[in-house]
């Protein structure tokens, strides 16, 4: 059976937009000649040609600053942004300036650009090489936040993230890059962002995750099962738009629901979920709680960086405390 | 004044003007003054909410630049971009009605006086951001040089302490983009003087990269044309990036509550001495034997008139309706 890699998944996805439309053009550090640091877009320079996929300084708000005024101006730029952690220096462009424009003009027009970035931890990247800065563009309205978890969901989403006319954040995890799956399940059908998916239909809990956690929690539900806990999964997919009626569907089936964020637990989007489902959902609940990493930033050092990750075991774990069952062994 | 670059000194002719077209700047110009006379007045009965940053003075710049422009050009201004857009040729009536927040506002009233956009007339905005403008202009740039288009940022000398500045004229030289940087040297930023906080020539930040760049009499409508010209030909014909920087000065405060006490003694009064709008009908006057006093007063008096119905119409003008907002294009 073929399969699909993650980091394929984006070398194709980008590979399609850039054959499908004109418009379409990809630039950052070491992309083009050099086919980029974690390898997603070899060959693309010799394919596409210097005028459409091309190295830039290291100057992330330059890079960004590119994308949007040439997004105002007509084209539909993919860029890389080497490191999420790298984002901040590239705030203004992003936040003040491409998220705002389709509202304060007026609707005169809007900024069609993609910003790409490898995120998370779990590398030994260490505080500033290993973030998930999703959380901090959540709440930036007119941003679209994009953050598959499987190499399928990779393909469809990046394709969609730089067919959409909004400026999109798309996130991809770097533990996720050599992930395998099998073709077969790649589906061709179009997805929209700001759809969740149930990854796994289960009675007793919701686990509700991103990226590699989605990935971590179905480990978690496996072993769960052999208890007789039917855990759900669900992979938010897109941190804005937020999905409120996938969450209050599952709730309303398993009113036990735990959001894992990688990412530091106070103002995580974690949080997010819990208001949500608060909000909109009381009735149905039983419990509700998060699981995040703790309020300091991500360690080197091997045992400390295992420790501060939220994995399959505290999943497990905690699903069991909180449902007063025996963890399995 | 000094014509510091290599390249930047060699002009290609630019026609002069006819009577009537320099008659058509001097009308622009005196709309800006008198379009930034409203607001502030405007703005001091309570009419304009929130802030202002007034271009009075500096006229000469965007009006000389924008005259050099096409269509297919494309402008990013600053906070204090109420001339930056007129220049244009925005509807001044709009315009207003943006700063007056009401519906029939440039942006429907959602972007108020620092944030102004008008894509019709080739501005793709303006900039609140100190250096936003450089920035937004350096990828206008990226997207313009398929199409033989110049992209313009304005910005001030505060602005080239930025990443923005350093970043993005880098950029563009790298990539040999099409792009014409305007710094608007006015001497200040805020309340600060520039020689406190800036180190070493503007000009030569931009020629450390080797732009084409040079410092010009910003007051002077037809020296920023002559560079204008010069510096939006050689972009246009694969040139790369392009940088002026104009010698000019605010007459009014920086923004709403600002008497200006950082001002040196008779400083205003010497930059008085050489209104851009004085000088324009000084050198209208001295170019055209045709032309006369009574021509460039009957063109104050329609500028006049305008704003007066401007006015009228601006605070008759209904506030837009609150209610649910896209968030996104669907
Ligand atoms: C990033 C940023 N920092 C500070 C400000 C506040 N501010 C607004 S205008 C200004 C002075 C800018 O000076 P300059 O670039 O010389 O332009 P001028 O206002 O003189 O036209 C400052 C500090 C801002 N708007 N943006």
């Amino acid at each position: 059976m073929p399969t699909l890699e993650f980091r394929e998944a984006i070398r194709q996805a980008i590979d399609e937009s850039l054959a499908a439309d004109e418009r379409v053009i990809l630039f950052g550090e070491d992309v083009a000649v050099a086919g980029g640091v974690f390898v997603t877009t070899p060959g693309l320079y010799e394919k596409y040609g210097p005028e459409r996929v091309f190295d830039t300084p290291i100057s992330e708000l330059a890079i960004t600053s590119a994308a949007y005024g040439s997004a105002v101006c007509g084209l539909r730029p993919v860029i890389e942004i080497m490191f999420g952690d790298f984002l901040p220096l590239a705030m203004d462009s992003i936040v003040n300036q491409a998220a705002k424009f389709f509202y304060i003009s007026g609707e005169q027009g809007s900024v069609p650009l993609v910003v790409r970035a490898a995120v998370g931890a779990g590398g030994r990247f260490g505080a500033i090489h290993s973030q998930n800065p999703g959380t901090w563009f959540q709440n930036v309205p007119g941003l679209k936040v994009v953050a598959p978890s499987t190499p399928a969901d990779a393909l469809a989403l990046l394709k969609a993230s730089i067919a959409d006319d909004n400026p999109v954040l798309f996130l991809e995890h770097k533990r996720l890059y050599s992930v395998k799956q099998e073709l077969e399940s790649v589906g061709d059908e179009p997805v929209s962002l700001g759809q969740a998916r149930v990854v796994r239909e289960g009675l007793d809990v919701t686990l509700v995750s991103i990226m590699k956690g989605v990935g971590d929690c179905l480990e978690a539900a496996a072993r769960l099962s052999s208890i007789g806990v039917q855990a759900e999964v669900i992979d938010l997919r897109t941190l804005r738009p937020f999905d409120h009626d996938t969450l209050l569907a599952s709730l309303a089936k398993t009113n036990r629901l735990v959001a894992i964020e990688e990412g530091p637990l106070t103002g995580g989007w974690a949080g997010e979920v819990l208001a949500v489902v608060a909000e909109h959902g009381l009735h149905d609940i039983d419990d509700v709680w998060r699981l995040a990493t703790p309020d300091h930033p991500i360690p080197f050092s091997p045992p400390l960086e295992d420790a501060f990750l939220p994995g399959v075991d505290t999943i497990v774990a905690s699903v069991c405390e909180r449902l007063g069952v025996q963890a399995p062994r | 004044m000094t014509g510091l670059a290599d390249s930047a000194s060699q002009t290609p002719a630019l026609a002069p003007l006819s009577l009537d077209q320099a008659l058509a700047l001097y009308r622009r110009m005196v709309l800006i003054r008198r379009f930034e006379d409203t607001v502030q007045v405007l703005f001091q009965r309570g009419e304009v909410p929130g802030t202002t940053h007034l271009y009075s003075g500096q006229e000469a710049v965007a009006t000389g630049v924008a005259s050099i422009l096409e269509p297919r050009d494309r402008v990013a201004g600053t906070y204090r971009g109420h001339g930056h857009a007129l220049s244009l040729g925005v509807d001044p009536q709009a315009l207003l009605d943006e700063m007056l927040g009401r519906a029939s506002g440039l942006c429907g009233g959602r972007a108020g006086s620092m944030n102004v956009i008008d894509l019709a007339h080739g501005l793709m905005g303006c900039y609140g951001i100190v250096g936003g403008s450089i920035g937004a202009a350096t990828g206008a740039a990226l997207a313009l040089k398929r199409s033989g288009g110049v992209a313009v940022a304005y910005f001030g000398e505060g602005a080239t302490n930025q990443g923005y500045f350093h970043e993005c004229l880098n950029f563009a030289k790298v990539h040999n983009l099409p792009a014409l940087y305007v710094c608007e040297n006015n001497l200040y930023g805020e309340f600060t003087p520039m020689e406190d906080v800036t180190a070493g020539r503007i000009v030569a930040r931009a020629q450390t990269l080797e732009l084409p760049a040079e410092t010009i009499d910003g007051n002077d409508l037809w020296a920023v044309r002559a560079a204008a010209a010069a510096a939006v030909a050689r972009a246009r014909d694969g040139g790369g990036p392009q940088f002026i920087e104009a010698l000019t000065y605010r007459f009014v405060g920086h923004s709403r509550s600002d008497p200006g006490a950082y001002r040196k003694p008779g400083e205003l009064d010497a930059w008085r001495q050489r209104d851009p709008l004085k000088l324009t009908r000084a050198g209208i006057l001295e170019r055209y034997e045709t032309a006369d006093e009574a021509q460039l007063d009957a063109t104050d008096a329609d500028v006049e008139r305008q704003i007066e119905q401007m006015i009228a119409a601006g605070l008759a003008a209904p506030y837009p309706t609150p209610g649910p907002a896209a968030e996104f294009k669907a």
